[in-house]
Formats: structure tokens, sequence, C-alpha cells
């Protein structure tokens, strides 16, 4: 993993709105008290809620202060986790996952769908700013492989054509549905069901 | 195959509903009280009594790590963490108890933390599952509601707090100890051990560490007993698992089995079969990356278990079994597992941070057949020099597919690097000694 | 004490050590890289493998804990093949500079490699390059060479107390770096540098100076500040070419303050290296025939009682013991003073001026109070002490007065002397802490002594320690923290005047310019308003003290000679000469001898050893060296004869990088300063 790229424009202030306030300070209540640095991801999850998916460098100072932790510990951590964003993205961000299990279901399809309809470029910002894709790690859906995330949600049992469908939408910013392009609902077979038969037909 | 009575995740394919209400209606929360009453020994000795073995990866029986918290409470709290890290490729089935029986998670915690004498319960979630926490939330708060949890939970007498903790995109964070650093607010670098998390945990407190599956069929082993659940599988195997089933067959699923079972019935049965029949079948990951894979013939009679699997030099890891045919080059599948393995090396110790990278590179030329033979066995060298130098266990879950590849595939290999080595040629005119890396700027 | 078996050989080893030490005493060294005595356990670069028996993998040896009954082999194949591993991987992505590395020589990688590395680099990809990284004025960094070790991180976060450098990113292409590469804030930062293994942190200043096997090394003690770190000189020639630490555990330990360690270039620049004469107002270089003649002619021609001798902060003992006697004996004057400005002085006894508690005893104190004073400033390496013994013990430090920021949290309770009075009445409740305390430490800065209630201060702390039987044989809590390297020395010697009515009569004469001729030894600092009076200066840089002198005499800097210095806690040290003085510089002692000669008024000194062996006589505390007498402490005195004052307790800043000549005349030292400001004013850090 490379080192992420900061962004070049950074906002000069940061600060939580009121319901983020909130919302801190019911996470820090979480942890023991004196432990609040536990609060670290929590808030910048909060962050990037609420500046558009990604953390400038004021807010990593602003949770430094917020948590009484040095700077420098606040941007390990954002620096280490990839799901962090550093740099703008889009307003739907899109990761791929091509690890080998979806790999092999024809995750490049996807990637290459990504490439043609919104950047050439991973982690770059399509034409009208409304969308940015990159290639992830395994995301823990590998039974319905190949699948991609749209910001919070997952995308599964794709192909080109549903993954061309569903850039089609974002590009112009509609939501799309999350879920399943096989209507499958859950990890179940998909054909020959051989379990919890009485159950499924009750 | 097992009758559908013996299953535990009866929601596993959610035909009714994950609320709690129909939850209760399948036997969840039934009797928690009476269970709790008889007190920690009993609990932990009806674990042990059933074998269970960890659902996480590494199989450790579970009731004796709960032994290890100290049985008295001290001037330091005790936590109970459930991992649900879930980042193993192949692996997806902590996902659906999140999202379709989260009940039994639930009060697989209650019982869990009673048990290990925790107060406090945090469940770490890989932050891609932000949809799955939101449901699991939601099933915490309707507990609450019922007063499962909470002061004096279920009646029991016991108090109990669960809070969720996400992760933010970090295989590393599901090795316990890197998963206590990230729940510390730190970066997930592997603590050293000893001092295990049972006596020095989260905080410096005792803490048992456990998987999500492994905790959501505590309450039923404890309501059917711990000799139903050693009655399932083989000895020192038992019980039931979650299978994830991906890759190249015709119906991937996750599936709940005995253990013990054949991984070709697994396969044919329940996934529909290998995608151009069996004889197409090339080799399979039958645990997950970590686990090194097996060719066609040891799986035509492997059965799914851990210490079979162990016999041929692989594991159950997490029970994540990809299916690759023989439509796939097994060395690019083989180098894109490299490539996240060097993705997610914490970093921290030298062999593992400087042995992912390169075991990467030179798979990925293998593929493009762009190593010397010679290469090979350099690349098995290096496996040996990651395997069994690092802090934690990923350097054995990065080095081992690689080991398994050599193993069962070198002649393909072989078979494809057979040309002139490009490599060696292509450095004769950088200088051995001065400034190399300045003259490739660009690192992958 | 467990015993356990290393090498086929049994030891018994102290409780509690790692096995890699239990190796050490058992005479098997084990190569390491992230791990250091003095930081906590990383066991992450993984070179300290070794064999345990019943244990499948090799063990990091400094990660495990030695217990009894342990099995370990250092000297097998196995644990040969895992040191080789590991070192090929870490050359791995290493970029082999070594010719054009200033680590060259003095490099742990290198070195081990000699033993552990294979001829040739079977690693045939891309190297990793990694951008260098801006951490300040003195940390000059080639990021390519990091090996990952977190030594640096663990040192400014552990010991300096400062959380800013950290690794970033993951995986291979983790980076050290401080946050957004600003300056290093800590004073102690450069240590980094020593810490290093390879050559990713070298010296700024030192860049491609020199290569260590050129470097004449000499041990000696530092002046820079009161603690006597004790330090080794590495010169070229007359060139002083870098200050490293020695290790030296009741003081420094492995640290040395950057000051310490960087005033060293403002030893080439500014330097008297010819006497000089005022004539028409200005200074026109002469000879010391010439000049010492005008010295003689001002002395016959004053009355002993108008002449005055100031000693500056960085003069050694032996000057200061012949120009006292000089002073007494050629001069009949006894106008003399080292202090700088009106600073309560209580010589009465020797506890009175020291700091008792010694810097070890420090990390055993179970309660800090500090009035008036921030350690970090005035005496860095001993507020590192602090913060160890905070880190250590977790101990409550609790400050009079606001000293800003500290490496450690700290409680203020308040800002002006009723808090003290409130103490010792026993009606605050630091009070009752202190009482119930078995090992209080309450240290007293100067800010404090230069204030109207200074008296008020001194006495009735002093006092509430005695009454609770805090000033005892076994434990002093009672601690002065002076600044300046001399003035132990000078407190020792008796080179002040005190009288019953006044505590500072030279300096109140000097102000009301009642002396005609004035001597200034190395003093720099001395403020007053200058009338007709005729000023000698003698020192060795071209600073305050001589832009106001008619005569200069050019003399040595504390590297040119050797001398006696008396630390902080009143252990004396002797300084080794390293380097000669330039020009026609000469030692102090030996132009003041000369001076009495001429003067007809001869001091019975016979040569450098005969002064050393007097000086040493004078005083049965120098009869043994670096070693701390248990000072006596007088009983209690009535407190209602200590008048009570109010007044507010102000510390004053001191400018860090600029507290004498040597730092005033370094280039490195004015940037360090440029840097801080520049933070300060662009409020960059907040
Ligand atoms: C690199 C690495 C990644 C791991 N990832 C997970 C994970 O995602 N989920 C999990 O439950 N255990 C994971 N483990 C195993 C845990 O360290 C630990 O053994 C497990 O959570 C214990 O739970 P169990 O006893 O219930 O299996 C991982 C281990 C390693 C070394
Ligand atoms: S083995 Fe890899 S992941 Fe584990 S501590 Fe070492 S560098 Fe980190
Ligand atoms: S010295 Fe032990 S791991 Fe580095």
């Amino acid at each position: 993993m490379s080192i992420k790229k900061i962004s070049k424009e950074q906002p000069e202030f940061f600060k939580f709105s009121e319901e983020n306030l909130n919302k801190a300070k019911k996470i820090i209540s979480k942890y023991p008290t004196e432990k609040q640095a536990s609060a670290v991801m929590p808030l910048l999850y909060l962050v990037q809620g609420q500046n558009e998916n990604w953390i400038p460098l004021v807010a990593m100072k602003y949770i430094a202060k917020f948590l009484n932790i040095p700077y420098i510990r606040v941007y390990e951590v954002a620096t280490f986790y990839s799901m962090f964003n550093l740099s703008p993205v889009g307003k739907y961000f899109v990761q791929v996952c091509t690890t080998t299990p979806c790999m092999i279901r024809g995750a490049y399809k996807i990637v290459d769908v990504c490439k043609e309809k919104i950047c050439e470029n991973q982690k770059e910002l399509s034409k009208d700013n409304i969308a940015s894709w990159t290639e992830v790690e395994c995301l823990g859906a590998c039974v319905n492989a190949p699948m991609m995330q749209i910001n919070d949600d997952y995308f599964e049992d794709l192909d080109k054509e549903k993954t061309e469908e569903i850039i089609e939408m974002i590009l112009n910013d509609k939501q799309p549905k999350p879920g399943s392009y096989r209507n499958r609902k859950s990890a179940e077979p998909e054909n020959k069901r051989t379990t919890l038969l009485n159950i499924k037909n009750a | 195959m097992l009758k559908d009575t013996d299953r535990i995740f009866t929601n596993l394919y959610n035909d009714e509903s994950w609320k709690i209400d129909s939850a209760i209606s399948r036997g969840d929360w039934k009797n928690t009280k009476e269970i709790l009453s008889k007190g920690k020994e009993w609990i932990i000795n009806e674990i042990k009594l059933s074998e269970l073995r960890g659902r996480g990866g590494a199989g450790f029986p579970t009731g004796l790590k709960w032994s290890f918290a100290p049985k008295e409470i001290g001037s330091r709290p005790h936590y109970l963490i459930i991992n649900g890290d879930e980042s193993e490729p192949g692996t997806c089935k902590d996902r659906d108890i999140f999202k379709f029986e989260p009940q039994k998670l639930i009060e697989g915690c209650l019982i869990s933390s009673y048990a290990v004498g925790a107060h406090t319960c945090y469940i770490y979630i890989r932050g891609e599952f932000f949809r799955e926490g939101q449901k699991l939330q939601t099933a915490i708060e309707e507990a609450y509601e019922k007063n499962f949890l909470g002061q004096n939970a279920c009646n029991s007498g016991w108090d109990l707090d669960i809070h969720i903790h996400y992760g933010a995109g970090a295989y590393i964070c599901g090795e316990e100890t890197a998963l206590l650093e990230s729940l510390e607010g730190k970066k997930g670098l592997p603590r050293i051990k000893p001092p295990f998390p049972a006596l020095v945990g989260l905080y410096g407190c005792p803490t048992i560490v456990n998987n999500v599956e492994t905790i959501a069929v505590v309450p039923t082993i404890l309501r059917r007993g711990g000799k139903w659940f050693a009655s399932l599988g083989k000895p020192k195997n038992t019980g039931t698992k979650i299978f994830c089933i991906s890759g190249n067959v015709n119906n991937p699923c996750n599936v709940e089995e005995e253990l013990g079972i054949t991984l070709k019935e697994l396969i044919e049965q329940h996934a529909g079969g290998v995608i151009g029949g069996w004889d197409n079948l090339q080799a399979v990951i039958p645990g997950g990356s970590s686990m090194p894979l097996l060719p066609k013939n040891i799986c035509d009679t492997i059965t799914m278990d851990f210490d079979s699997l162990i016999k041929e030099k692989s594991g159950l890891g997490t029970a994540g079994i990809v299916v690759i045919n023989k439509d796939q080059d097994i060395i690019k599948c083989m180098a894109r597992i490299a490539k996240f393995y060097k993705h997610e090396s914490c970093g921290q110790c030298t062999p593992c941070r400087e042995g992912s990278g390169w075991m990467w590179r030179m798979l990925e030329r293998m593929a493009k057949g762009n190593a010397s033979i010679k290469e090979i066995d350099l690349l098995s060298e290096v496996t040996k020099q990651i395997e069994g130098y690092t802090i934690c266990a990923f350097g054995e879950g990065s080095s081992w597919p690689v080991q398994g590849l050599l193993r069962h595939f070198r002649k393909e290999i072989e078979k494809r690097n057979s040309s002139d080595p490009l490599i060696i040629k292509q450095n004769k005119n950088i200088p051995y000694l001065i400034d190399q890396h300045l003259l490739e700027e660009d690192n992958a | 004490m467990p015993k356990l078996i290393v090498n086929d050989k049994e030891i018994e080893i102290e409780e509690g050590l790692t096995v890699l030490q239990a190796c050490e005493q058992a005479g098997a060294e084990i190569p390491r890289f992230c791990y250091h005595e003095k930081l906590s356990i990383a066991g992450n670069c993984r070179m300290c493998l070794v064999e345990m028996e019943k244990s499948a993998k090799p063990i990091a040896s400094c990660a495990t804990t030695a217990t009894e009954g342990m099995n370990i082999k250092t000297n097998t194949l196995k644990v040969e093949k895992a040191r080789k591993n590991v070192m090929e991987l870490l050359l791995a992505n290493h970029p082999l500079d070594c010719p054009v590395c200033d680590q060259g020589g003095e490099c742990d990688l290198q070195d081990q490699s000699m033993f552990y590395g294979l001829d040739l680099s079977r690693f045939t990809e891309k190297k990793r390059s990694v951008k260098k990284k801006y951490m300040g004025p003195l940390i000059k960094t080639e990021m390519t060479r990091c090996i990952h070790c977190t030594r640096c991180i663990r040192f400014a976060t552990e010991v300096a107390g400062i959380d800013e450098i950290g690794a970033i990113g993951r995986g291979e292409d983790m980076q050290i770096t401080t946050y957004l590469e600003k300056a290093m804030e800590s004073e102690l930062s450069a240590n980094v540098i020593d810490l290093c293994p390879v050559g990713a942190l070298t010296s700024k200043p030192y860049a491609f100076e020199a290569r260590p096997w050129e470097l004449k090394n000499t041990e000696t003690i530092d002046v820079m500040d009161a603690v006597g770190s004790n330090i080794r000189v590495d010169t070229y020639g007359w060139e002083v070419k870098r200050i490293l630490p020695k290790i030296n555990e009741d003081i420094n330990e492995e640290w040395i303050s950057d000051k310490t360690r960087y005033a060293c270039d403002g030893l080439l620049k500014q330097r008297l290296d010819k006497p000089y004469i005022r004539e028409n107002g200005k200074l026109i270089k002469s000879n010391w025939t010439d000049a010492v003649q005008l010295v003689i002619n001002k002395i016959k021609n004053t009355k002993p009682s108008q002449i005055a001798g100031f000693i500056g902060d960085l003069v050694d003992l032996e000057s200061m013991y012949i120009f006292k006697k000089f002073f007494n004996k050629s001069l009949n004057s006894t106008n003399l003073e080292f202090r700088n400005e009106k600073r309560y002085l209580n010589p009465d006894e020797r506890i009175n001026y020291l700091f008792n508690s010694t810097i070890n005893g420090i990390e055993e104190a179970d309660l800090i109070l500090l009035i008036g004073t921030n350690p970090r400033q005035e005496a860095a390496i001993l507020n590192a002490r602090i913060r160890k013994s905070y880190v250590k013990n977790k101990i409550k430090i609790y400050s009079i007065g606001d000293p800003g920021e500290l490496t450690y949290p700290y409680e203020i309770i308040g800002h002006d002397t009723s808090v003290i009075k409130d103490i010792i009445e026993g009606s605050h409740h630091v009070s009752l802490k202190i009482k119930n305390s078995e090992k209080p430490l309450i240290i007293i800065g100067e800010s404090i002594l230069n204030s109207d209630a200074a008296e008020y201060i001194f006495k009735s702390i002093k006092n509430f320690l005695t009454k609770n039987d805090k000033i005892n044989p076994n434990w002093n809590s009672f601690n002065i923290l002076t600044q300046r390297a001399s003035n132990v020395g000078a407190m020792d010697l008796g080179l002040y005047k005190i009288t019953k009515k006044d505590n500072y009569e030279v300096l109140n004469k000097l102000n009301n310019n009642e002396f005609k001729l004035i001597y200034l030894l190395g003093a720099d600092e001395l403020k007053f308003n200058k009338k007709d009076e005729f000023i000698i200066y003698q020192g060795s840089h071209g600073d305050k003290g001589a832009s106001i002198a008619d005569v200069i005499l050019p003399s040595a800097a504390y590297t040119e000679k050797d001398g006696y210095y008396v630390n902080l806690e009143g252990r004396i040290q002797k300084a080794f000469k390293a380097s000669y003085p330039p020009g026609e510089s000469k030692e102090d002692w030996e132009i003041i001898n000369n001076i009495s000669q001429f003067l007809n008024k001869r001091l019975d000194i016979i040569n450098k050893f005969d002064l050393e062996t007097k000086l040493i006589k004078s005083n049965n505390l120098y009869s043994k060296e670096s070693y701390i007498t248990k000072e006596k402490n007088s009983s209690e005195i009535n407190q209602s004869k200590i008048p009570f004052i109010n007044s507010k307790l102000e510390i004053k800043q001191i400018d860090y990088y600029f507290t004498n000549p040597i730092c005033r005349a370094s280039k490195t030292m004015l940037e360090c300063k440029t840097v801080k400001n520049n933070f300060k004013l662009t409020g960059t850090e907040g």
C-alpha cells in the first residue's frame, strides 16, 4: 500500500457540526475514562461523514485536540487504515474488490468498466467530480463475487452489463439499489438449495 | 449431510427475519437466565466438553481459552472482544451472522462475558461492513429494550454492555493483538506475545478475544449440551461450521455443515459443482487465503476438518473455500494473493515487511514468464525466511500460500519460466553499490 | 534469582532481565537493531532471534523475559541462518550507499552485515525509494536507508516526552516522519541521530565533515548548563567537528541536549585570538606586552576598593581559584561576584545551593514540586529524568508559577507566595501530600531567587522541610536548580561578597558606579550602566563583554583546556583538553598568573599541575572526584523570624539557544532559534 496522497488543497478550518459533536461525545462515552484515545477511529469517520468523505489535515488536529492526543498519533492512524481518505473522492466512491475470489469471477471486467466510465486512473475524480474509483482488497463478500462497494453499500453478483448500469446511474447522480444483482437475498446457493428447506418452504 | 434439526444458524439464508421476535421464536434467548444461573464453572466445562474450537482461523479450544481468564476479577476489569474483522479472502460468514442471526451472537456475548467475568464487550467489525454494523446495532438495541442486556441482564444479576467498534480497512486488525491496539486508538500493530491477552489485553486488562461464529454457537451448545455438539463431526474436530464456498463453482454459497464433511460433497452437493465439472478442477484453497492450496487429487478425498487438513500441510483456517478451475492461471491467482499480503502487512517486523513485497514481485514476474528457474528456489527460500521469524502469524499466512503453490504447481512455473531469464539481463547495467534506488522512482 | 542455561553454560541472573541481557551476561553477544536499553521493547527487527528449547520457532531474545530453567542456544546453525535471513531482508531494500553515507564507519547495519551479510544481493527487484523528510536544522534524513527499527519514535515519545515522530502508512511503504515534516521541538531531538542504527538520520551540521576514523576523541564535560553532561569531543586538527554524549548513568545517561551537541560550531566563530586595546572608542588589535602593560598601569593607579572582578558562566574551578587568589593577594581586593544579577544566595551551608536529591534521586521521588522553574529549558537533561520518573512511577508533579510546556503533565497550584505560605502553614492540600510523601522533591528555580520574596521562600521552604524531616541523611528533598556551569564551583570557592545587611554588595556598588576598574573573567551577562569604568575583558568570544571592554585578553574556551567543574549536584568532574586555543589566546590561569608576576605580586603557582593540586587541597569536598558528600543541615529556625513577603512568582523564559557566548556565536543555534520563532509566529503548531 503506497503512502496516501494528501490533498494539496486543504480547508483552513474544521469543526464538528452540532449533531456530530453530540455523536462524538456519545462515542467517547463507550470507552473507559482516560482511554478516550480509543475513539480516534470513530471520530475520523465522523469527520469523513461531515466533509464529503475525506479527512483534511485541520480535522486531524481538531481530533487530536478533542481527544488530547498528539497530532502525529492521529496522522499515523489516518494513514495506516485504508478507509480513511486524505484527499477528495467522488460523491460516489466506488471500491472494486479484485482479490483472488473476486478476480476469478471477473472482477477485472468491473475495473474495466470503471476505467472506461469514471476515470482512466484510480483514485482520481471523474470529469464532473461526481465519482472516483479504486481497487481494494477482499471486502468479505466472496460468495457473492464479483462485487464492489459504493459509499456504504455493497453491490454483489455483478457482471459487466450490470456494472455498466450501476455506474451510469451514479454518473447521473442517481442512487442505485444495493445488494445482489442476481436477486439473491443472502449467500444461499442460487439454484438447487440443499439445506433448511423446511424453513424455506414454511 | 447434516440434519436440518442439527443446524444452529437456521436463519442463515434469511428465510425468516433477523428481528428479535423472530429470533426468539426460533429459540434464541430461551432459558438464558437458567443457563447463567448454573455458574461460570459449569459453562466453561460444558464448552470444554463440546470440544468447540475457535472459528477465527487458529482453531484454539474455546473452553480452554476462557479458563485462562483470571478466576476472580481483580482491580482491572475483564473484557470480551468479538473479532468480526473478517478480512481473510474467501471468508464471508461472520457477515451473514451479523445480518441474519445477530441475536445468536448477542446472546453468546452475554453468556461468554459472564463466563470470563467481563462487564463490557466490544464487537470489532471491519469498517466496510457498515450496513451490517447498523443492523447489529439495531439488534443490540432490541436486546437492551427487552432487558437482555444492560444492568441485571436477563435478570441474571450480571451487568453487560456491548459496544460496536468499527475497523477501517486493515486485514491485520483481525489478528487479536493488533485488534486490541486498534481498539485502543492506535495503528493495528500486533503485540509481542507473551503476555497473552487473557492476562494483559485491552488497556492492559484481562481480555478474551473470540471470533463471531465461535461466540454465536455458544448459546445453542449450552442449550443442547456439550455432548450433542461433540457428537457431530469428528473427535477433536467437533460440531458444525459455516463453510463459504466461492470461486469457480456453479452455486457459490455459505452453508452450515458438520466438520469432517468431504470437500467434494461440499462443492458438488451444496455449491452445485465445479464450473466445467469436477474434472475441470485445478485446485482449492480450503481455509481462506492463508491456507496452502490443494491440487485436485487431494481434493478428491480430503475431509474438511482441522486435523485432516493439517496432515495435507494445509489448514481449515476460516473454512473459506476458494475453488479454482482449470480456466484460471494458477500462478496469477497466487500472485494476486501475494499482493494482498503485501498490501496488508503492517510493516512492523522486518521479514514480513520486506519479504511480502519480494514474494509478490517474484510471483508477478513468474506469472508473466519473466523469471529464471533458479528464482523458484529463491522464492521458496524467501518464504522460509519469513515463516517462523515474525511477530505474528501473518508471516505464516503470507508465506504458506506461496509454499503451497510451489509444492503443487512447481512444474507449471518451470514451464513458463524456462526461457532465458530476462530479468538478469535487465539488471546488468545497474551499478551494484550506489543509489540503485534512485534509478527507479516509480516503485509499485 | 532465576537460573538458566545459555550455550550449555548455567548462569544465574537478576529477576526481570530479558533473554538478550542474560545471553550478554553469559558472554554471548546478540546482534540487534531495534533493541535499546533505555527504550521500550519493540521486538520488530528480528535480528536478535535465538533458539530456545521446547520452542519450535526461534524467539526474539530482546522481547522475552528470561525465566528459570530456560535453555538458550545462540551458536547453532539455526540461529545463524535466522540472522542471515533477517539480514538479507533488511538489506533487500536498503540502498547500500555506504560510500556516500555519513554513518559509514559507525553503522550497525554495515558492521553486522560483515558477519551475517551475503556476498551477493539476491534481491533483483527495484529497490524502494523514500522521500527525504524535513526534521529541522539538526537532523538530516535519508529515509531510503531507514530499516524501521522505530528507535527514533520511541525516543521522542518516551524519553523526550514529545510525541512528534511517527511511522505513517503501513507495510513496506511505511515511512518515518515528523507530523507534516515539522522541525522537532524537543531540546533533546538530536539524540535520535545517535540512536538511528543506520544512516537514515544523520547530523545536518556535521554532514560530510569527516569520517569517524579521522577524528581524535576526547572525553570531557559539557558547560552549556550546570548539569555537567559527560561528552565526547571529536576534533580534526584544531576544529571541534562534533560533540557526542558519553554515557554517565548518574548524570546524563546516554543523552545530551541539542545545545550541548551543536553549539560547538560557535567555538570556531567570533573568537578572540589576539589582545585588543580600545583607542578613541575603537578596539584595535594589539599584543600581549602592550595589553598586559596597560592592565598593570590601570591596576597600579586604582584604589583596591575600586577594583571589582566578575566571573562568567563557563569558567572552570582552576581559573576561579587563581582569580580569587589574584584579587585577594595581588590586588588586595575582595570585590568578587559570580552572580550577574541580584539572585539571593545563602551560602551558610553547602546544601543551600545544591541539587541535593541528586539527578539519580529524581527517579526515586514520589512527588515533585517545582517552584519557579522550567527545568525543560534550564536543564534539559535533568528534565528528561523528571520525565523518566514520571513515566516509571506515574508520580504527581506540581508547579508554583507557570513554566509553560513541559514534557510531562503537571498541575499549577498557584502564582504567588501566598501558596507557599499556605503550604508551610499546612492549609494547602499539597502540604499534607508532602508530609506524607516518603521522598518528595522540591526544586527551587532561579526565577524565584531573583524575586523580592527570595529570602522568604528559600528560608521557609527549607524550614518546612527540615521540620517535617524531609532533609535527613537518607533523603534530602531540598533542591536548587542552578543554570550555569561555573556557579556551584564559584559558591564553593566563595567568589561572592555577602554581608549581614547586603546580599548583593558588589552588584549594588557596580550599579552605583563605585568601581573604577572592572575585570570581567569571561563575564558576558552582566548588565549595568557603564560610566567611566575601565573594563578588562578576559574571555574567548567577541561577545557582550568584549564589546564594552577597554582591553581584551583572549583566552581558551572549555574544549581547549583541562579544568574542573562542579555540577548542580555538587559533583566535581574534570574536563579535558580536546583542542588548543586559537591564535595568541592563552589559558585563563596563565594570563592571570602572568599579570601577577608583572605586578610583582607573585602567586605561588608554579604550573598547571601545581594549581590543580592546590585547588583540590583547598577544599576537602574536592578530594574525591565525582563524589557527592552527604551535606549537613543546620537545625530549624523560628518561622516567625522570616517576614512574609507577598509577591507574584513569574518564571523567566530563557532564550534557550542563546544563553552564552558560545551558543550566540553558533550558526546552528541561530538556525534553531529562528525555526522555533517562526513556528510560534506562524502558529503552525496549533
Ligand atoms: C493475520 C491474521 C488475521 C486474522 N484475522 C481474523 C479475522 O478476521 N477474524 C477472526 O475471527 N480471527 C482472525 N484471526 C485470528 C485471531 O488472531 C484469533 O485467533 C481469533 O480471533 C480467536 O478467536 P477464536 O478462538 O474464536 O477463533 C487472524 C489472525 C491472523 C494472524
Ligand atoms: S508479521 Fe507482518 S503483520 Fe505481523 S507484526 Fe510482523 S509485519 Fe506486522
Ligand atoms: S533487537 Fe530483538 S527484535 Fe530487534
